[in-house]
């Protein structure tokens, strides 16, 4: 087990996701440690892909803008080398299969491995596909992190029974972005993983107020952001850190409620 | 052919996200289901030669064959059916088929506009909602099959992302497809994406080897030497090669849109220049960067601009089952000329590949020898675009 149940210790954990190299390698660092500092458990490190099928329009222009930025997985993996240095918070990486599978899925987890990185999210590898990532990740000491969805219904229990890190229960049907609402009966989901896992459960897409992070911390572990901090990335460039660190505070702050 | 989970070889697979998981098991159940259904297929048969017009016709080019001087040549006319190609043969099955499943809405993807409309025509014909995503660069390229999928009662949505062509809109489709499912049905246009849609979409347009190895022992009571047939994704190579696969002796030619060259940036040949990868939902060939980034792939054709190919495709390159070839954007468009000069017939842009690859392989054959092209698709949308690479002022 790798440290990723260390982000739940302290009561419900407020996993952050930006997207490496938006605008720049330099910001995305800053970012990182302001979100460490102001009380993020956990960051979801988004390596760019060309064709990010999962997401919305918020953080597909995040990749175009930080492949545009020249930004390449090595160079991610030089970031996290150096922000290993002072951060110790959980980190992962959330990428497309493709990034991984054409690095050399082997060459990719030990070179994460090596650098510091405690698992991976691969949004377009199901249950049915997993073992092809998920065993070379045990190899290396990663964790491989599934994904549970609004149509998931009887795959709950077998994708939970298999879970590693945490189990991230996608929030609505759809791709990332921040929504008004979120319909989905999210209690119900929760309780059929509890029922078969005890790997802490974190919701994510759609959430951006503290008051839908308060309403989620009461349903579930923790609770992921992605699209909303990547908007600060995309308003304030170089100057986002700050925002991003205050923003953070302010969710988790919500989140004690 | 299909291994379990949808493998041909190491290619295909389901790598999609979570909240489409359901959706595809559910469409593999029904397919299973209905593909043995005798009502089904009844219902298809006669849709596919009452509305549709197949069987197509397997026309012997005597004045081609004459002026080629070597193998003799056949055409198979996927041109003649309604809507003016292949793609209707998957359509007409893949509407079916969602219906059964009580979807009221179709969605598709479209590159030239042949799938989109095929989609179109029976939504309208079925009574279904209809949208059809289309890269922007393609809803300029190819204006009148958008007024056409208007004018069938569908929404058509010009897509601004990526490269705005066939690859972005494949996955704008998949966006829509994970943010509405229970009514909804994607239509799929080619051999590609995640299991079982390679299969489905193969087993649909398997009519096509069916009819040319049936037509083709009435006529001439053998076999045929090689089929050749242009290659995107690959639904109307599959669909001609599917019945010949265990005819070891027929040689299995797919073109490839080469663009502007093999050894440029400008193609779209993903055998010839790509590698394995995973995108879209399948393992197969992409054309992609040392990272992994798919690459901005370029052709004349609308339908061929796709950075990978279907899995069974890919799988049949490896065994060396059926042949892979780079066809250029000149070479094409010399050959939709001829085929229009020479027998009357005007291709799609996309056909005229293969035909090009059939005029270089043809006069290496001898006169006892057949050859048989498929004409996935007629040239009328193909016109202006063809009429403004020669450098004519034309406009639709």
């Amino acid at each position: 087990m790798s440290k990723i149940k260390t982000a739940f210790d302290h009561g419900k954990a407020f996993i952050a996701f930006l997207t490496c190299g938006d605008p720049d390698l330099a910001t995305t660092a800053a970012a990182v440690r302001a979100a460490a500092a102001n009380g993020a458990d956990l960051i979801e490190l988004g390596i760019p892909f060309s064709d990010p099928t999962a997401e919305g329009p918020v953080i597909q222009g995040a990749n175009l803008r930080a492949l545009q930025g020249g930004v390449t997985t090595d160079k991610i993996f030089a970031l996290v080398e150096e922000l290993r240095k002072d951060v110790t918070i959980p980190l992962v990486f959330m990428t497309y299969a493709n990034v991984v599978f054409s690095y050399g899925t082997d060459r990719f987890l030990s070179r994460a491995a090596e650098v510091g990185v405690d698992g991976i999210i691969l949004p377009d590898v199901p249950y049915e596909e997993k073992e092809e990532f998920a065993a070379p990740c045990r190899t290396h000491g990663l964790d491989f992190i599934s994904l549970i969805a609004p149509t998931s219904e009887h795959r709950i229990a077998a994708i939970a029974r298999e879970a590693e890190g945490f189990l991230y229960l996608v929030s609505s049907l759809g791709v990332t972005g921040t929504r008004s609402k979120i319909t989905t009966d999210l209690g119900s989901i929760v309780q059929a993983v509890r029922e078969n896992t005890q790997i802490p459960c974190a919701i994510g897409f759609g959430i951006s107020t503290p008051e839908q992070a308060g309403q989620m911390a009461q349903l579930a572990d923790g609770v992921i952001v992605g699209s909303a901090i990547v908007k600060l990335l995309a308003q304030y460039g170089a100057q986002a850190p700050e925002h991003i660190g205050a923003y953070v505070k302010s969710m988790k702050e919500a989140m004690k409620e | 052919m299909t291994n379990p989970k949808g493998r041909f070889g190491i290619h295909g697979g389901q790598y999609i996200p979570e909240t489409l998981m359901n959706a595809v098991i559910e469409l593999e159940e029904a397919y299973e289901h209905y593909k043995n259904d005798p009502e089904f297929n009844r219902e298809l048969q006669e849709l596919l030669n009452e509305y549709a017009g197949r069987p197509s016709r397997l026309y012997y080019a005597e004045k081609m064959t004459r002026d080629l001087g070597g193998a003799k040549i056949y055409l198979k006319r996927e041109d003649l059916n309604h809507t003016g190609a292949h793609k209707i043969n998957n359509v007409l099955g893949q509407a079916l088929l969602a219906k059964k499943m009580g979807k009221t809405r179709l969605i598709a993807e479209t590159g030239a506009g042949q799938h989109g409309v095929a989609t179109a025509t029976a939504a309208a014909l079925l009574g279904m909602e209809c949208v059809v995503f289309m890269g922007k660069e393609d809803t300029v390229r190819q204006a009148l099959n958008v007024y056409r999928m208007r004018l069938l009662g569908a929404t058509v949505v010009p897509v601004t992302t990526g490269t705005a062509t066939l690859k972005d809109a494949v996955s704008e489709a998949m966006r829509e497809w994970t943010s509405r499912i229970s009514d909804t049905h994607y239509c799929l246009g080619s051999v590609m994406g995640p299991h079982p849609f390679p299969t489905i979409v193969r087993d649909f347009q398997a009519v096509i080897s069916r009819e040319i190895k049936e037509q083709l022992l009435a006529k001439e009571g053998r076999l045929p030497d090689a089929v050749v047939a242009c290659v995107g994704g690959g639904s109307n190579a599959i669909g001609s090669f599917y019945h010949f696969i265990d005819d070891k002796q027929v040689r299995l030619i797919g073109c490839e849109a080469a663009g502007r060259g093999i050894d440029t940036f400008e193609t779209a040949a993903t055998v010839n220049t790509g590698r394995l990868g995973i995108f879209h939902g399948m393992k197969s060939y992409f054309c992609q960067d040392e990272y992994g980034q798919i690459a901005p792939v370029y052709s004349i054709s609308a339908g061929l601009d796709y950075p990978g190919i279907g899995p069974e495709h890919a799988h049949l390159h490896d065994i060396g089952r059926a042949e892979y070839v780079p066809v250029t954007d000149d070479e094409a468009v010399d050959a939709f000329e001829y085929l229009a000069r020479t027998e009357g017939i005007i291709p799609a842009i996309e056909s005229a590949h293969a035909v090009a690859y059939a005029m270089k392989l043809a006069p290496t054959m001898t006169k006892d020898q057949i050859l048989v092209i498929t004409i996935s698709g007629r040239g009328d949308k193909d016109c202006a675009a063809i009429a403004r690479y020669r450098g004519e002022d034309i406009h639709e």
